[in-house]
């Protein structure tokens, strides 16, 4: 038996079986997204790619981040994506195929990617539990803190960058007939 | 005690190991889960004959009066009927998505009863996030009607699919920022603390009536209209505006899932009555809520069943609003109206003053800008009357494909 | 509890696919698509980090990084797809091989 890059535990416990199916759902996504030849198909699975990023977030105890995950992700950009989709159909099918002529390349390039990505993963003594987290509603309370004291800079210069991005989409997208 | 945790003991009482606490942890909330979901696919029956009958009242009618009492066991017979129809599948339709719409939309209603409060320690799960959940399995439905809508292959279903995304996604954005008015009240996103935070206490007696609609009724009035919008009520039921869009995205689903679109719109409207009775109608609540608990079930059941009603009634009044002005009303009424609440709460949240007088200014805020955004909708409709009376005089040029005269002020 | 690997292999394969589908797709929207999913990786990537570091309750940097990258990545799609539409609307192509009119 080839020897795995991570040591394997006896027994998965309830977590860590929620955590494979999550990112097993995850996994699919992805791969449906690179690899579906409907462009519609692709953004269904990249739904399901940021629901598994979700779950993995919730898993993780980051409820927060998990649920802003959700109402960003799958709430506002899938559906801009499924728009623009739209929008654009004629592209959609077609005998052409959905991958273009580097397509060979980059599939070298990311499985080079994915292989130095784990070799890195190895032998370094990653930690097997973090420590337990009590009370959730100190980190929300944190984050909030954190956002209007040391990190209100960035946060203000966030805000700006989303309404000239509103802005901005609303100028480019605009027909001007 | 929490439910969970009653279940749990009851369990260990009856000789579970205590090694196997996983399964036993499990088997609760898996039962837990299943008493709910079963209860609210049965709930929908009774909320589809609550819906017929006070809908015939309002139009002078009687209702289904046929079988059962009251005609209860109508909604049993058509939903009996619609199971036994033929699943028809369009051709060229998108399988995938086709097929998993409207299992997306039942999902996404179901899963808001997971942080539903239903009496002190009856809750689901008590999220830290519960009311940032509850906001998030809107973007759900959202996906299920644009799948539906491209699945389906047919162009009025898209349309429809894009008119939906279109008005969720604008009525979003004012229930969230209304719904945050009493978690900025609170400090807390949690639904029980907020059902909590709820009571009024007069020396020992907890009388319940703390509720947060006494002292934020702009910001419940904005989450009611952004929540009838969001559950595709009239007078936004756009969607299905039969005239323009045969019957909105769900127009190719036979059988059924098309009673699970119908399904997930009716508990849809309940459930959001149900959030708004837990963030503004003080939950479980009630007086002697605190010493009888079985009262809280009854009294958040009774609150939420009364807002279905009224919703019902809505239903019945209303004409439906036109797409343009239904995107209008959110952008530039809505939104600027809550924005202003908000803002107006937290200064005067900041303001060193006493927590009851803080209460009371937050509460004067609130009226003004309810007294405000009600004038301007009053004007707005006076002067579509006037329009509208206008277009059927002898002079008026309105549908009668003459140019309009630039002076004719039509 | 989960080990900090598990989070690291999922990111690396998501961040690999967005990759590919950044590189080697033809359509301008999938390479959105792309890019969303290595931001998602990179998310993963730093919420793992921030559970599994020192004392979490009180250093939030990985969770305010995160939440920056989705509010960045919100911006970041609109706008690419107002420009997709954009060209679509004059070129009547979102196929990137197709648009090589800078070519010399």
């Amino acid at each position: 038996m080839p020897e795995l890059p991570f040591p394997l535990p006896p027994l998965p416990t309830v977590s860590q079986v929620v955590f494979l199916m999550i990112a097993v759902l995850a996994v699919l996504g992805s791969l449906a997204v690179v690899l579906a030849r409907n462009l519609f198909h692709s953004a269904l699975g990249l739904v399901a790619a940021f629901f598994g990023a979700a779950g993995v977030y919730i898993v993780a105890e980051a409820e927060f981040i998990g649920v802003s995950q959700v109402l960003v992700y799958v709430g506002a950009i899938s559906t801009l994506i499924a728009f623009a989709i739209m929008l654009t159909r004629g592209m959609m099918f077609g005998a052409t195929s959905p991958r273009n002529r580097q397509s060979g390349t980059a599939a070298i390039i990311t499985v080079l990617t994915f292989v130095v990505l784990m070799a890195l993963t190895r032998g370094i003594p990653w930690p097997h539990a973090g420590e337990p987290i009590v009370d959730g509603q100190l980190i929300i309370a944190g984050l909030g803190h954190a956002f209007v004291n040391e990190y209100v800079v960035p946060f203000v210069l966030l805000a700006m960058l989303l309404l000239v991005a509103l802005a901005g989409a609303i100028v480019v997208a605009r027909d001007r007939k | 005690m929490n439910w969970s945790d009653a279940v749990i003991q009851f369990q260990y009482d009856l000789g579970a190991p205590q090694e196997l606490s996983w399964l036993v942890e499990g088997i609760t909330y898996f039962v837990g889960a299943l008493i709910l979901a079963t209860a609210s696919l049965t709930l929908a029956l009774l909320l589809i004959w609550i819906t017929r009958k006070v809908i015939s009242r309002i139009q002078d009618r009687i209702g289904p009066n046929r079988l059962g009492p009251y005609g209860l066991f109508q909604t049993v017979a058509d939903a009996m009927k619609l199971l036994s129809k033929e699943d028809i599948k369009p051709t060229s339709s998108d399988t995938v998505s086709y097929a998993i719409a409207p299992v997306l939309a039942v999902l996404g209603v179901l899963m808001s009863l997971a942080v539903i409060p239903f009496g002190a320690g009856l809750i689901g799960a008590d999220l830290s996030v519960g009311v940032l959940y509850l906001v998030a399995l809107g973007s759900i439905g959202i996906m299920a009607a644009l799948m539906a809508g491209w699945g389906s292959n047919n162009k009025y279903a898209l349309l429809a699919g894009f008119r939906v995304v279109a008005q969720l996604l604008s009525y979003e954005i004012p229930m969230v920022l209304a719904m945050l008015a009493p978690v900025l009240l609170v400090g807390t996103m949690s639904m029980q603390g907020l059902a909590n935070a709820q009571s009024l206490y007069l020396g020992p007696i907890n009388l319940g009536l703390g509720w947060f609609i006494f002292v934020l009724p702009g910001a419940f009035l904005i989450y009611m209209i952004a929540a009838l919008a969001e559950s595709e009520q009239t007078p936004f039921d756009l969607l299905e505006a039969e005239s323009e869009l045969i019957a909105g995205f769900h127009i190719e689903y036979s059988g059924m899932k098309f009673a699970m679109f119908f399904l997930a719109q009716f508990l849809n409207s309940f459930f959001l009555g149900a959030i708004a009775v837990s963030l503004f109608l003080g939950g479980w609540q009630g007086p002697f809520a605190g010493q009888v608990p079985l009262l809280g079930p009854i009294y958040f059941l009774a609150k939420t069943f009364f807002v279905y009603v009224v919703i019902q009634w809505i239903k019945g009044t209303f004409p439906r609003v036109r797409v343009d002005q239904m995107m209008q009303f959110a952008w530039k009424v809505l939104v600027p109206s809550v924005l202003t609440l908000l803002l107006a709460q937290m200064i005067i949240m900041k303001l060193p003053l006493p927590m009851w007088l803080n209460a009371i200014f937050v509460l004067v805020a609130n009226i003004v800008v309810v007294v405000v955004v009600l004038n301007v909708l009053g004007n707005y409709f006076k002067r579509e009357q006037v329009r509208s009376k206008r277009a059927f005089e002898p002079t008026s040029l309105i549908g009668t494909m003459q140019p309009v005269h630039p002076s004719s002020g039509d | 509890m989960v080990p900090l690997t598990w989070y690291l292999i999922l990111a690396a394969f998501m961040f690999s696919s967005g990759l590919f589908a950044t590189l080697g797709r033809r359509n301008a929207i999938a390479v959105l698509m792309g890019i969303e999913l290595m931001l998602n990786a990179a998310n993963i990537n730093l919420i793992a980090f921030w559970r599994y570091g020192v004392a979490p309750t009180e250093n939030l940097d990985g969770q305010i990084f995160a939440l920056f990258v989705i509010a960045v990545a919100a911006a970041e799609v609109a706008i690419g797809l107002a420009l997709v539409i954009s060209v679509y609307r004059n070129r009547r192509t979102v196929h990137l091989d197709d648009l090589d009119i800078l070519k010399g």
